[in-house]
C-alpha cells in the first residue's frame, strides 16, 4: 500500500467520525423517551392525544396569527367544544409547566420553539 | 433515466408495502444494521484497493504557472510544487470545489464560437453538498442523549428566518433545488444527457426520494419523533426496541429503506468520490517532477553495471590494445 500514512489515518478518522452514534453510546443507559407530567386532573386535550403530538406547533402557530393578526381568539376543536386561542390561559392552565412538560419531549429531540421569545413560561408547582 | 426513476419509486413502493404487511423488524432491523457494514467495510475496503495501486507516472493536473526561475511568480494553488501547495489545493478543492468553479461553457453566436463561465455547476453543487451535511449534522439530534451541542446550534442558524411551524429549516428546500437543478442538468443538456447513465441518475433520485421522504416527515406525513428517538437509540445500544419500532408510521420506514439503499450502494458507485478526491494522483501529487525523480513502483529491480565492474573485467586486453585504464594491470 501507498502513502499508508496518509491513507490509514483519513481512514480511522473516516470510520471513527461515521460509527460514533454506535461507540458514543457504548457508555450511556438505555434511552427510554421523555417522562412527560401530565396534568392530573383532566384526562382530555382539546383535541385527540396523536393530533396533539403531530400538530400542537402547526396548532399554536394557527392560534398566534388568528388571535394576534386576525383577532379571532375562539378556537371551535373537532368535537365541538370552543376553546380560547391562548397559549398562556387555555394550554398552561393545564400543562402548568414548561420544564416538565413542555421541555422533557423538546430538550431531547433538539426542538427550540419560539414561544418563550414573548410568553413568559410557567413554572406550574413551584 | 427512466429506468432508475422507476427503480427508486420501487424501492419506495417496496418499503411503504414492507411495513404493511410485517416485514417491520427486516426493514427497521436487520437492513439498518446491514447497511452501516457494507457501508463502513465497502467504504474501507475501496480505499485500502485504492491505496495499493501503484502511481506510474507523476500526473498532477496543473492550472497554472510552474514553479521555475526566481523572478517568475509561480501559481502555489494551481500548479503546487511542494506539500504544502498540495494540501492548500485539495483542502479547497474538497470545500470549495474550486475545479468546478473553472467550469466553462460553449455556444456559437452568430458566426463566432464564445466560451464563457458557467458557475451554475459549482454553486448547485455546493449548495446540495453543504445542505446535505448540515442535514446529516441535524440527525444525530437522534444518535445521542443529551443532544450533542452542535446540534442546537446547527439547527438555530439552520431556521434562522423563523418560517412556520414546525420551524422551516433552509436547507431542506436547498437541498430540493439544487437536486432538481443537478437532475435537470442531466436531463436538458444535451451534451450532459448524451454521456448519463443509470449510474447518474440513479444517486440523484435516490437521494431525492431520501430528502423528500424527510421533509414530508417533518411538515406533512408527522412520525412521532419522540418514539423515532426510542427506537434509534435502542438501535445504537443493540438492542432494537421492537414496541417502539411498530408506533412509527410507515413513511419513516421509506426513510429508513432509502437510507439503507444509499448506504449500501455508496462504496460501489461513482458517490466514492468523497473518498476517492483524496486518492486522485492528479489532485495529491506535487509538480515537481523537475526537481525529484519519480519512479514508477512496478518497474522492475534494475541492474547496475559501474565503470569500475567493467573495468575488471576487460583491463588487461584493454591495456593491451593501448586504451586508458584507470588501475594499471598487474605485471
Amino acid at each position: 500500500m501507498y502513502n499508508s500514512k496518509y491513507v490509514i489515518s483519513g481512514l480511522v478518522i473516516f470510520l471513527a467520525v461515521f460509527s460514533y452514534p454506535f461507540w458514543g453510546n457504548l457508555a450511556s443507559k438505555d434511552y427510554t423517551g421523555p417522562k412527560l407530567s401530565l396534568p392530573a386532573d383532566q384526562k382530555q386535550c382539546i383535541e385527540p392525544v396523536e393530533f396533539m403530538r403531530a400538530e400542537h406547533m402547526t396548532l399554536l402557530n394557527q392560534w398566534r396569527d388568528s388571535a394576534l393578526r386576525d383577532g379571532k381568539r375562539v378556537y371551535v376543536a373537532s368535537n365541538g367544544a370552543t376553546w380560547e386561542a391562548s397559549l398562556q390561559k387555555t394550554c398552561m392552565s393545564c400543562h402548568t409547566n414548561k420544564a416538565e412538560f413542555c421541555d422533557t419531549c423538546h430538550l431531547e429531540n433538539a426542538v427550540e420553539p419560539y414561544c418563550w421569545t414573548c410568553h413568559v413560561p410557567p413554572k406550574g408547582n413551584e | 433515466m427512466i429506468i432508475s426513476l422507476l427503480a427508486v419509486i420501487a424501492l419506495g413502493i417496496l418499503a411503504w408495502m414492507g411495513s404493511m404487511m410485517g416485514f417491520q423488524y427486516v426493514l427497521g432491523v436487520c437492513l439498518p444494521y446491514t447497511a452501516v457494514i457494507v457501508f463502513l467495510v465497502g467504504f474501507a475496503w475501496r480505499i485500502i484497493d485504492w491505496a495499493k495501486r501503484p502511481v506510474p507516472f507523476s500526473i498532477p493536473t496543473t492550472g497554472g504557472q510552474q514553479k521555475s526561475l526566481p523572478w517568475i511568480k509561480p501559481a502555489t494553488l494551481d500548479n503546487p510544487s511542494d506539500k504544502a501547495g498540495v494540501w492548500g489545493r485539495m483542502i479547497l478543492e474538497v470545500l470549495m470545489f474550486r475545479s468546478l468553479f473553472r467550469n466553462t461553457n460553449v455556444s456559437i453566436e452568430g458566426d463566432r464560437v464564445v466560451y464563457w463561465s458557467s458557475k451554475f455547476l459549482w454553486l448547485f453543487a455546493l449548495i446540495f453538498h453543504y445542505s446535505f451535511l448540515i442535514i446529516f449534522v441535524r440527525h444525530f439530534r437522534f444518535f445521542a442523549e443529551p443532544v450533542p451541542f452542535f446540534v442546537n446550534g446547527v439547527e438555530m442558524i439552520d431556521g434562522i428566518l423563523q418560517i412556520g411551524a414546525p420551524r422551516l429549516f433552509m436547507t431542506g428546500p436547498l437541498v430540493i433545488v439544487a437536486l432538481l437543478y443537478l437532475i435537470g442538468r442531466r436531463i436538458f443538456n444535451q451534451k450532459v444527457r448524451y454521456i448519463s447513465l443509470l449510474s447518474d441518475y440513479f444517486p440523484l433520485f435516490l437521494i431525492f426520494g431520501l430528502c423528500a421522504t424527510g421533509i414530508a416527515m417533518r411538515y406533512f406525513m408527522k412520525v412521532d419523533i419522540a418514539t423515532v428517538k426510542v427506537f434509534v437509540m435502542s438501535l445504537l445500544h443493540f438492542s432494537p426496541d421492537t414496541a417502539a419500532l411498530a408506533k412509527i408510521g410507515s413513511i419513516f420506514y421509506v426513510h429508513m429503506f432509502f437510507l439503507a439503499v444509499l448506504l449500501m450502494y455508496f462504496p460501489f458507485s461513482k458517490l466514492m468520490h468523497a473518498g476517492g478526491v483524496f486518492l486522485s494522483p492528479t489532485r495529491n501529487m506535487a509538480n515537481d517532477s523537475r526537481m525529484k525523480l519519480h519512479v514508477n513502483p512496478w518497474n522492475p529491480e534494475k541492474v547496475y553495471r559501474t565503470y569500475e565492474e567493467y573495468e575488471d573485467e576487460f583491463r588487461v586486453p584493454m591495456a593491451e590494445a593501448g586504451l586508458p585504464v584507470v588501475k594499471k594491470p598487474e605485471e
